[in-house]
């Protein structure tokens, strides 16, 4: 009933700061299409040179709107892509295909090398069924002149930065949303009437919670229809652990700005408590790091939820595979709340 | 004799800074008790301590027999404090609607009191608009009303008349007086204003985290030797000081 009356207090201060509901909503879709134009901006046809392909694939690459050379025969593949400035060399020799990729944007040449598989294999498929002795896809040999196979940038990082921005823009909002009823007084005011300190937690959990579900709700549907982030596994499973990620982030949220005086403190612990986070969440690989250095990441809930939504949207998981990811997540989410009852003590010790 | 107010040597410090010293005090039920004293003397501190918003760090305090804090009681006890603690964005019916959803109270009650409180501190016609647009004083009173919204046993107010001008100051009073002899009310005031210290029934003076003299207010006037309040204050002032240069 007390936390019915401060759930409905909260969404009626909601609603009437429309700066921080548009904060709320709008950023996050805002920074994620600007990042997604920055990763995708190499909308030019790419170059491809090719040599030993017959007539039909090469029609097949043209209509895929990829731009061929023909080549009669490459002695210095290297030399050649530097030379004549392609994006990649398709060779067929001894039977044998190989895809030579200059990889200057690993963006860029990702999406090259995928197209050529699509188009090649579906080329190959309508052979199969005439000539049996044509290769399967697999078999195409990939080199790359920068980098190696494994910088795929964004497809890696889409899904971090979907957890990433639901996780600090909940942070933010439900942070400075109880601060300002610390410095404002009311926060000690309530303590004068009957008010339970768990109550005063919920309220703040299910009231700002109720935002936090619809914005990562919105910023989800928008990555995925809006911006074609990759998604392997199921769209409800990417809800479920963004969710859980809103909840650790609301309740870290709510727990830091007791240690904040002003809104300006509270905007420091972001350097503190939310960019490091970042750093862990696998856009830097793990594995070659110092024991230490990885033992850090396993603290930070942005971490897990990382490798939740990679597992997920990347790689096509189901939600069985990351469940020690959600365990986890909701750990921090239950012992941050219970530690926030504890914080209030400050208050009053009942 | 029943007291609402129990305070049995009662210490606090902040830090180092010992704010409150050794204070025992009863406070009778249905009666209007006066806090004055100077600035920081620890008037707030004190009456923080009997709501259960803080905690002593030697001695008890029991309100209605039953030790401090007790969220039980805070049912009975109205507060108001002496900085407005007011929801900005909200209205003012909003914030006196909200507070009495915190307390037990049904639903027709809760109108009625809204209404009555309202009324009382003369801001019913101010009620639909937001608190950030009211005065000083509009605040203040909206902070009394708040304060009476569940219709307390014992109501704590630490300077309520701050900002609010002499005509409804006089009301206030009269209604704060009626509601002690109608309804047998404890009421528990500080004050810097001499003369709202005159209407008191018992008045406890307080210097440096000590209860100096407590007392009617004709008691504390022979006592130091004053023909009004404001000489009490000055001369419990200079006596105070005197007191520590010989000790
Ligand atoms: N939370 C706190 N932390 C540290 N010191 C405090 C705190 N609250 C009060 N004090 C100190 O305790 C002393 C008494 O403060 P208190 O607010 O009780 O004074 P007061 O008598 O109400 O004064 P005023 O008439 O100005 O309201 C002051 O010296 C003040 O600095
Ligand atoms: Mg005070």
């Amino acid at each position: 009933m007390r936390t019915a009356a401060l759930i409905k207090r909260i969404f009626q201060e909601m609603f009437r700061d429309k700066r921080t509901l548009a904060l709320l909503f709008i950023a996050p879709l805002l920074i994620l299409s600007l990042m997604y134009l920055l990763f995708n901006s190499d909308k030019v046809q790419p170059n491809l040179g090719v040599t030993g392909a017959d007539h039909q694939l090469v029609k097949a690459l043209e209509k895929a709107d990829i731009h061929t050379v023909h080549y009669k025969r490459i002695t210095n593949t290297e030399k050649t892509i530097k030379d004549d400035d392609l994006d990649a060399v398709l060779q067929y020799k001894d039977s044998q295909w190989k895809l030579t990729l200059q990889n200057d944007d690993p963006t860029a040449a990702k999406a090259l090398q995928m197209k050529l598989h699509q188009t090649v294999s579906q080329f190959q498929s309508a052979l199969m069924n005439n000539d049996k002795a044509a290769r399967p896809m697999e078999d195409i040999k990939t080199g790359y002149i920068y980098g190696n196979r494994n910088t795929d940038f964004f497809d890696v990082l889409s899904p971090t930065l979907v957890g990433f921005f639901v996780f600090f823009f909940v942070f933010l909002i439900s942070g400075i949303g109880l601060l300002k009823e610390r410095t404002s007084g009311t926060l000690e005011r309530l303590m004068s009437t009957p008010i339970r300190r768990w109550e005063i937690v919920t309220a703040y959990l299910v009231g700002f919670g109720t935002f936090a579900v619809i914005q990562t709700i919105i910023v989800v549907l928008y990555a995925i229809n809006i911006l074609d982030m990759v998604l392997a596994g199921s769209i409800w499973n990417v809800i479920i652990i963004n969710l859980l990620l809103a909840l650790v982030a609301l309740s870290l949220g709510i727990l830091l700005s007791s240690f904040a005086a002003s809104e300006f403190q509270m905007v420091q612990f972001i350097p503190i408590a939310v960019v490091p986070q970042i750093f862990f969440s696998g856009i830097i690989p793990l594995d070659g790091l110092a024991d230490w250095l990885q033992a850090v990441a396993k603290v930070m809930p942005l971490y897990y939820a990382a490798d939740a939504l990679k597992g997920i949207m990347y790689k096509g998981m189901e939600l069985s595979d990351i469940s020690c990811d959600l365990i986890a997540l909701l750990i921090f989410a239950s012992f941050f709340t219970i530690l926030n009852v504890f914080a209030l003590k400050k208050y009053r010790k009942l | 004799m029943d007291y609402s107010v129990e305070i049995e040597s009662v210490s606090k410090s902040f830090g180092k800074k010992a704010v409150l010293k050794e204070i025992s005090l009863n406070i009778e039920e249905g009666k209007i008790y006066g806090f004055i004293g100077p600035s920081g003397s620890g008037k707030t501190t004190l009456v923080k301590l009997m709501v259960g918003m803080d905690d002593p760090d030697n001695g008890t305090v029991h309100v209605f027999k039953e030790k401090v804090p007790n969220l039980g009681l805070l049912q009975h006890i109205g507060y108001m404090a002496q900085s407005d603690a007011l929801y900005l964005s909200l209205t003012g019916k909003e914030n006196l609607k909200f507070f009495a959803s915190l307390y037990k109270m049904p639903k027709s009650e809760a109108a009625e009191r809204i209404a009555y409180a309202a009324d009382l501190v003369q801001l019913t016609a101010d009620l639909n608009k937001r608190v950030s647009a009211y005065s000083g004083g509009m605040k203040r009173r909206l902070s009394l009303a708040i304060a009476l919204i569940q219709n307390p046993r014992l109501l704590i107010l630490d300077e309520p008349t701050v900002g609010i001008d002499p005509e409804l100051r006089l009301n206030i009073w009269n209604e704060l007086l009626r509601l002690k002899n109608e309804e047998g009310k404890t009421i528990i005031v500080t004050t810097h204003v001499m003369d709202e210290a005159e209407r008191c029934d018992l008045i406890a003076m307080i210097r440096d985290g000590r209860i100096l003299a407590n007392g009617t207010p004709d008691e504390l006037k022979e006592l130091y030797q004053a023909d009004n309040f404001d000489e009490v204050f000055l001369n419990a002032g200079r006596k105070s000081h005197e007191n520590s240069r010989s000790n």
